[in-house]
């Protein structure tokens, strides 16, 4: 076990993108292979996270199961890996996640096969990179480096509109990252040439520069949260993407805006977190209430998911910023299982498509008289979106809502507005979709879910309800890490609540 | 985990294990083993709490314990635990014996239903998810009771799915909840912001300590914190509890099988707003201005509700528009500070509404689900059972001695004459006059129903006949109850020390110990009846209903032409839908148009980002034109060079 704690988070690295460097050189040759080889290697992923849990010391907040290598000496940049207990969920939503797309690709994957599992594995474990870097710059490779596969996942397996849909996803990231990297290298230098993010923390900047960097960092994080106003490339990149490349955007890629607030933001530049807070929980609750309205008038259900998860979000950023334990605790929960309920969603939506071909609400109606495990399934998934208590979706908002109104009574006020429009927008479309008489030939013609369907459907639904009936443990988790994030000595986030 | 408490956490789970098994396996089971097993559950789960609960809290055994921690957040432990006193163990009783009777009436009523096993499934998740709303000690496993009822409704009501109207109603049902929700849990969240806890008896213990506690709402203005406290929950009850204006989905739910009408749109789920209050009294008893609310409120509810009640041709719906009123009197007694007398009410509400539910449903099976009073009349011929059953509970609801409903109704129109609270006045009036319009409405409906001459076709007609005996025993069983409850309860509840420790009074607004001075025992009670108005208010509406339904049918439609005004207003219940409709539910879809239309595509999109992008295209375009061979290729050239990199000097150094 020794052995592991030193080489773990380096397996769940590198493990998917082996197999996914070797479907891609093989794949043509052994078309038979690819499924079976992506299942494996996606399988042994997962499992290589697993013991990551058991072995976590939950009552520290130091970084665990550390890695260092010197990999660019000449610039004291390292190959340094760790986990807290902020991004080890995220760790284990991804290689969750990572499982569920490739048993999400069923026979609608016919062009490309090879490269479309390689993509995936490969951004796999860039993705659990990014979460487990403890060095600014492999961040920033593993941040990049992740964009490219899912550049490729849209752009080739995406929709009639794909071109345009990247390219704005593009813009958007490339145009954030860009200010990053300038505030990391300057971080780099006033920390005596290293790029060590723990040493970032006890940087002592003045305001300026701290606001500067806030900002630089803002406008990378708030595109990948993505905040509104920043959000417009996100509808239109799931709705042009893949099922499998929805599923990891909305589950995953969306937390990395989110966790580079808790892993960067609020630890290296407090003051100015704490000076901009009011900015950042405006921006959220817009998110929240103006997202909500936009919600309810889509017609495409991905569209509509899509602005569900920027109005979700919204209440991540909201628990972040509102520098409670609780509210904080109800974000983090929120990531998780955001990351559950928008793939459960996207994955629906997908089983749909692949029958109907549409993804248009208006083309639907009594799906229920033809497949009613599934409607069963989605029902589930729609009340954890609309954050019913006993699924996973409801933790995160309850939490970030008594925080709020800590904080703010009017903060709780529009931040529980959620709990009206989420329920009606999701529900509106459930029961435009779902419910109600056979109208369309086509819908007559649906066959339920198959053997493979239910399968991710149910892991999917039991993850929901188990954090939903018992958030204990990941609570638990978090804790240290929590309190260490917003009660570091000396840098105390203002307002915060012990 | 102690005896008890194991025993009182299987009450629930019996309830949730045979929903699953119904659920999960009702295919396999069959409809015969499916309802044995489902109403073997529930009536497992009705015997531990009559025979085990009850008693252990008379005992003076009551308990207040963990069952199991759900999460801790910051500081706050977050749990799953049960408080049984006085107050839960009889609605634990209350609830398990109507969900009984309609497990048993539902074998009659869903029979050949192709959803027989799912109505089984979502009738007995129902009762397990009502029973962790009434045992919870916290207000998070509250909320999820709360929230579990509200899921299980909408469910029910859309049963029929592939029904328009039904599914319309289902929806409507979820979202007003969800207004309701909204105030419920943002106060939640100012209980734990001023106590730092969501635990009853915490919260209950540290009221006093929070008496002047304030809420900053502006900039120098701010609001005496329990006073909002209590009003936000109120706004929870209002949405579940179907006070005005909140009551709207109410009597649209009665798209959904008449079983659900009667156990979650009358007996229970609608009255958790009522029990929630109750619950909520040492936080309620420090706020006159809340309190005031409320009585207003529930006055309003049952006065105008019940008008609307004479207007209606539906029997189902007529029964709902009473629902609404009777829980309107709940919430004014609550609002007098006479929880008890509320609790009293819904408790013997629950038996004869359910009972009138039930009966409805029996005529609405016999009459090949024609609902209308107009193509009824006559019934009493074919349907005697049902007929006596009716009569039960139309005068245990319209509140004639010696009937449940008289006794506890009786008590409420009292308690509000003792308030002093503002607005006590007009809930006096409201409340008195109510009991006319009650009396009315209801006999309105039994004699369209049952009496004068048979208006349904003449093939209808021919099959006419009682409801076997599943339906009428629960009939029977129902009006038992209907017709001693009150005679039997009122002393220990009302006066007595049954409520004792789980209802707080501040002693200056109680007005039970003032009506207890003259409570000489049932009979005097009844006796005192005779020289006060409300009997004789219930008897005018009698003889009103009979005069004009019976005496002089063709009357109702001549007054209907004079008054075609107030007629219409009823009709369309005071506007109350269109408003929702064209102002809130179309108003926020085209907000939102607007917000994507304008602020999402032409500004965000058009005019910054594809300005941009546009730019970014034609260099690309140049770019292109240098290059070869597909971009997929050198991205992931570019990776793999990573890769190479990252290596090579992993191994220099």
């Amino acid at each position: 076990m020794d052995v592991y704690r030193h080489i773990a988070l380096s397996i769940a690295i590198w493990l998917p993108i082996a197999f996914g460097l070797v479907i891609l050189v093989g794949g043509r040759r052994y078309p038979g292979l690819v499924r079976p080889l992506a299942a494996i290697g996606a399988g042994l992923t997962f499992l290589v996270t697993v013991p990551l849990w058991q072995l976590f010391h939950a009552g520290s907040f130091a970084m665990q199961f550390q890695e260092h290598i010197p990999w660019i000496p000449a610039f004291h940049i390292n190959y340094a890996l760790g986990v807290d207990g902020i991004s080890l969920p995220l760790v284990l939503l991804t290689s969750v996640v990572g499982v569920i797309v490739v048993m999400a690709a069923g026979p609608a994957v016919k062009e490309r096969v090879p490269e479309y599992f390689a993509s995936f594995l490969i951004m796999e474990g860039l993705m659990i990179g990014v979460f487990s870097a403890l060095d600014a710059m492999l961040f920033y490779v593993f941040w990049e480096a992740m964009l490219i596969p899912m550049f490729l996942i849209i752009g080739i397996w995406g929709g009639p509109n794909r071109v345009y849909a990247t390219i704005k996803f593009f813009l958007y990231t490339f145009l954030g990252s860009v200010l990053m990297l300038v505030a990391l290298l300057y971080l780099y230098f006033r920390a005596g040439e290293t790029f060590n993010i723990v040493s970032f923390y006890h940087l002592p900047l003045a305001a300026t520069p701290q606001i500067l960097i806030f900002l630089a960092f803002l406008i990378a994080f708030a595109v990948k949260i993505p905040m509104w106003p920043v959000h417009t490339w996100l509808p239109d990149a799931h709705v042009e993407a893949p099922t499998g490349g929805s599923v990891v955007l909305a589950a995953i890629m969306l937390k990395m805006g989110a966790y580079g607030f808790v892993r960067f933001s609020l630890p290296i530049v407090p003051l100015a977190s704490h000076e901009l807070a009011g900015l950042m929980i405006t921006l959220s609750l817009i998110a929240v209430v103006y997202i909500g309205l936009v919600a309810l008038v889509q017609d495409d259900m991905k569209k509509l998911i899509a602005y569900s998860s920027i109005a979700h979000m919204g209440f991540v950023t909201l628990g972040i910023f509102l520098f409670s334990r609780i509210a904080m605790d109800g974000a983090l929960v929120q990531m998780i299982s955001h990351g559950f309920v928008s793939a459960a969603l996207f994955l629906c939506v997908g089983v749909m498509y692949d029958r109907l071909h549409s993804r248009a609400i208006h083309d639907y109606g009594g799906v229920v008289n033809r497949m009613p495990i599934f409607a069963a399934f989605m029902m589930l998934f729609a009340m954890a979106n609309s954050g019913l208590p006993g699924t996973s979706g409801f933790v995160g908002e309850f939490l970030v809502i008594l925080g709020a109104f800590k904080a703010d009574f009017w903060y709780a006020v529009l931040a529980a507005t959620t709990l009206i429009s989420g329920a009606a927008y999701t529900l509106w479309m459930y029961k435009r979709v779902i419910f109600g008489p056979i109208t369309k030939p086509a819908v007559a013609s649906l066959t339920d879910v198959t053997g493979r369907e239910l399968s991710f459907l149910a892991v999917l639904g039991a993850a929901v309800l188990v954090l939903g009936l018992w958030p204990a443990p990941l609570l638990h988790v978090m804790t240290a890490s929590v309190h260490h994030l917003l009660w570091r000595p000396g840098v105390r986030l203002a307002g915060a609540n012990p | 985990m102690t005896s008890s408490l194991a025993l009182y956490t299987a009450i629930p789970l019996t309830c949730l294990a045979v929903s699953l098994a119904a659920g999960l396996f009702g295919r396999v089971l069959g409809t015969v083993w499916t309802h044995r097993i489902v109403i073997l559950g529930v009536a497992v789960a009705f015997a531990l709490s009559a025979c085990f609960a009850l008693p252990q809290v008379m005992s003076g055994h009551d308990l207040n314990a963990t069952v199991y921690l759900w999460g801790r957040a910051a500081n706050l432990p977050l749990t799953v635990g049960f408080l049984i006193d006085p107050l839960t163990a009889l609605m634990m009783v209350v609830v398990t014996f109507v969900s009984l009777m309609v497990h048993i009436y539902t074998i009659g009523y869903m029979r050949g239903d192709p959803g027989y096993q799912r109505f089984f499934s979502y009738i007995s998740l129902f009762t397990f998810a009502m029973l962790m709303l009434v045992m919870a000690n916290n207000f998070l496993q509250l909320f999820f009771g709360w929230e579990a009822v509200g899921l299980v409704s909408y469910l029910l009501i859309g049963f029929w799915y592939t029904r328009e109207s039904a599914i319309a109603a289902s929806l409507k049902a979820f979202l007003v909840n969800r207004l309701g929700d909204f105030g419920f849990v943002l106060g939640i969240a100012a209980i734990y912001t001023v106590f730092h806890s969501l635990d009853y008896a915490t919260v209950f213990a540290h009221v006093d300590a929070a008496r002047h506690a304030r809420l900053a709402v502006t900039d120098g203005t701010s609001w005496h914190m329990l006073t909002v406290i209590c009003i936000l929950l109120f706004i929870g009850a209002m949405g579940k509890s179907a006070q005005m204006p909140l009551h709207v989905w109410l009597p649209d739910s009665m798209e959904g099988p008449t079983p659900i009408s009667a156990l979650i749109h009358a007996a229970t789920m609608v009255t958790a707003g009522v029990f929630m209050v109750a619950r909520m009294s040492p936080l309620f008893e420090q706020s006159p201005v809340a309190r005031s609310v409320v009585l207003v409120v529930g006055a309003t509810t049952a006065f105008f509700m019940a008008l609307l009640g004479m207007v209606q041709t539906d029997i189902k719906r007529v029964i709902a528009y009473s629902t609404l009123s009777q829980l309107g009197y709940m919430t004014a007694a609550l609002g007098a500070s006479a929880y008890a007398a509320a609790i009293f009410h819904l408790v013997t509400h629950a038996f004869f509404k359910a009972l009138l539910f039930l009966a409805a449903g029996s005529v609405i099976i016999a009459m090949h689900h024609e609902q209308d009073l107009r193509k009824m009349g006559g019934l009493r011929r074919y349907m005697p059972v049902t007929f006596a059953a009716t009569w039960v509970g139309a005068l245990a609801l319209a509140g004639i001695p010696p009937f449940a409903g008289f006794f506890s109704k009786d008590a409420i129109i009292d308690a509000v004459a003792h308030s002093t609270l503002p607005g006590a006045d007009y809930a006096f009036a409201a409340v008195l006059a109510g009991v006319f319009v009650t009396a009315f409405y209801t006999f309105r409906m039994l004699f369209m129903a049952f009496y004068g001459e048979p208006r349904m076709d003449a093939n209808v007609r021919h099959h006419l006949k009682e409801s076997p005996w599943v339906v009428t025993l629960p009939l029977v069983l129902l009006a038992i109850p209907s017709v001693v409850a009150g005679m039997l309860l009122m002393r220990p509840l009302l006066f007595g020390h049954f409520f004792q420790g789980a209802l707080y009074v501040r002693p200056s607004d109680n007005p039970l110990p003032r009506m207890a001075l003259h409570y000489h025992g049932v009979l005097a009670f009844i006796g005192a009846a005779f020289i006060s108005p409300p009997l004789y208010l219930a008897l005018g509406g009698i003889a009103t209903a009979w005069y004009l339904y019976i005496r002089r049918p063709e009357l109702p439609a001549l007054m209907a032409r004079r008054l075609h005004v107030f007629y219409a207003v009823l009709r369309a219940g005071y506007g109350f839908d269109a408003v929702y409709l064209s102002g809130f539910a179309a108003g926020a879809r085209a907000a939102g148009r607007f917000l994507w239309r304008v602020g999402d595509v032409q500004l965000i999109d058009g005019a910054i980002v594809n300005g941009t992008a546009r730019l970014v295209g034609r260099i690309a375009a140049l770019g292109r034109r240098l290059q070869s061979g597909y971009i997929y290729h050198y991205a992931f050239a570019i990776i793999l060079g990573l890769f190479v990199l990252m290596t090579f000097f992993l191994h220099r150094g």
